[in-house]
């Protein structure tokens, strides 16, 4: 799924991130922890595109980020999910038309009106809300109206930066359920979070592997979470 | 995607895609506006090298198929060199008629410069004779050539010296106006490509947003495309048609008139405007691509 081979990533002499060599198998289950600033949301960007490995190389879906072209790199995110730290939704449209613009803009028919919609919509218990802008939801809608828009295409693969940033500790383990639903689905999930409770809440639930980045270092942690 | 294809979705229209791109009141009005003036004086840089270059035509034409042989001599050799002159004139192929004025009508010709009495035949005023040239028009060269021979006091003006000028500027006039024309063009897709860009900018967290759902470059610009070109569209048709009714409301006047009251469409000119709408769109959609695509580019 995601094949990093000495891959490392910075703006100056100083890396961010560097030595990472990793694989992510299909449909395992990985937390990416570390301090704040330590670059788990670089290490995301650099899996879905968004930035590219200065050293080595990056794989996804047996594709390196660094050989594929514009429209290679837009085809291969809607095989991808990522929950945003911030949400990155867009203002002036109601939340339903958010969660719909992946396909929206894939060109499916349907978008917001379709019943698979109004599904997904109710199963992040946001049926109620569906109408509302962005600025009027609450962080925990917003962070389930991210994973829903995540996974609206029926991606391959979620990546999740902070997706329990803002929400309340209830909100945090309902959103957790979700992923793990997901993964039960045969979706690979990476979590980006420093939140050591909620990782020890998923490995009650699923295989859970934890990832370590500290000093720019890539580290597999210790089963002792 | 191709430029066809994309023509076609352009045409047919996404709403869902037109509803992503915020609208901008101030750049839309920009474009509407800009598109709407531009198309106005387009029409007059239009008319004015359409009517310039059928000043020219009609110039050209009227001072080309007419020709003029002047005859200084002694009077007893007027007659006899004129006579020589009609015989070597009926002789030269090109020539479909020619024939001396009468003193009547050289009067009449001095008359505006010397009053009604002037006694022509007091004065040494040389016999003009007309020629009347077909479409293929006369070897000048080879006739004043025979001229000099037969009638060493002819002297053969074909009007070139006239024409030469006036054509020049006609033509020029015609040059200017095209002129215009390129330069409103390039001034309307500079204006819509500011516009654009301005759009794009203030829209970059849309664009980014769309870019990490998976939209592809050409579905982003498309949805920015066809809302600038259908305001340059609309903005031009007003423009035009504003122009041209401007047009043909103003003030004729007869053959004779001044040149600028000539200033016009004759018959099927009218439908050279229509065209203006249809350009400013083309020149709306290639500016507003263009752009879409280089602040694209620095997105990722």
């Amino acid at each position: 799924m995601i094949d990093m081979q000495d891959a490392a990533y910075g703006y100056g002499a100083e890396p961010i991130l560097s030595d990472m060599t990793l694989r992510l198998a299909p449909g395992s289950f990985h937390f990416l922890t570390g301090p704040s600033g330590s670059g788990k949301t670089t290490f995301l960007k650099l899996c879905y595109g968004e930035l590219l490995a200065t050293q080595g190389s990056v794989t996804v879906f047996g594709q390196d980020t660094a050989t594929l072209d514009r429209n290679a790199i837009a085809r291969s995110r809607q095989r991808i999910g990522v929950v945003h730290q911030d949400c990155a939704f867009l203002d002036h449209l109601p939340i339903a038309e958010n969660i719909a613009l992946p396909l929206t803009v894939s060109g499916r028919d349907g978008g917001a009106s379709d019943a698979n919609m109004r599904e997904l919509i109710a199963w992040v218990g946001l049926s109620a809300r569906a109408a509302a802008h962005p600025p009027e939801l609450s962080g925990g809608e917003r962070q389930r109206a991210a994973l829903a828009r995540a996974i609206i295409m029926d991606p391959d693969l979620i990546l999740a930066d902070e997706p329990t940033g803002n929400v309340d500790w209830e909100m945090s383990l309902r959103l957790l359920q979700l992923l793990c639903e997901l993964n039960r689905l045969g979706k690979t999930i990476v979590i980006a979070t420093h939140d050591l409770a909620l990782i020890r809440a998923a490995k009650a639930q699923v295989q859970a592997r934890v990832l370590r980045i500290a000093d720019g270092k890539l580290s597999a942690a210790g089963a002792n979470l | 995607m191709s430029v066809a294809t994309n023509l076609m979705a352009l045409l047919r229209g996404e709403v869902q895609a037109d509803r992503i791109v915020p609208r901008t009141g101030q750049t839309a009005r920009l474009t509407l506006a800009v598109s709407a003036a531009m198309a106005f004086l387009a029409v007059f840089a239009l008319a004015l090298s359409l009517a310039s270059g059928q000043l020219a035509d009609r110039w050209s034409a009227a001072l080309a198929q007419s020709a003029t042989i002047r005859l200084s001599a002694a009077d007893d050799q007027i007659e006899i060199q004129t006579r020589a002159i009609l015989t070597v004139l009926s002789q030269t192929p090109g020539v479909t008629e020619a024939r001396a004025m009468s003193d009547d009508e050289q009067r009449a010709l001095l008359e505006p410069w010397f009053g009604p009495d002037l006694p022509v035949g007091d004065l040494p005023v040389p016999r003009l004779i007309e020629i009347i040239e077909d479409e293929t028009g006369f070897d000048a060269a080879g006739l004043r050539q025979r001229l000099a021979a037969e009638a060493p006091g002819a002297v053969l003006d074909d009007h070139t010296r006239w024409r030469r000028p006036l054509v020049a500027a006609a033509d020029r006039l015609r040059m200017l106006g095209w002129l215009s024309l390129s330069l409103i063009l390039g001034a309307t897709a500079a204006m819509i490509t500011l516009a654009a860009q301005a759009a794009l900018a203030s829209n970059v967290q849309v664009l980014r947003v769309m870019r990490l759902v998976g939209a592809q470059d050409s579905y982003i610009a498309r949805a920015f495309v066809r809302r600038f070109t259908h305001r340059a569209l609309t903005g031009a048709a007003i423009g035009a048609a504003l122009g041209m009714l401007a047009i043909a409301l103003m003030p004729r006047a007869a053959q004779e008139g001044a040149f600028l009251t000539g200033l016009g469409f004759q018959g099927l000119d009218w439908l050279w405007p229509l065209t203006i709408p249809p350009l400013a769109a083309v020149t709306a959609f290639w500016a507003t691509r263009i752009a879409a695509f280089r602040t694209l580019k620095g997105l990722r």
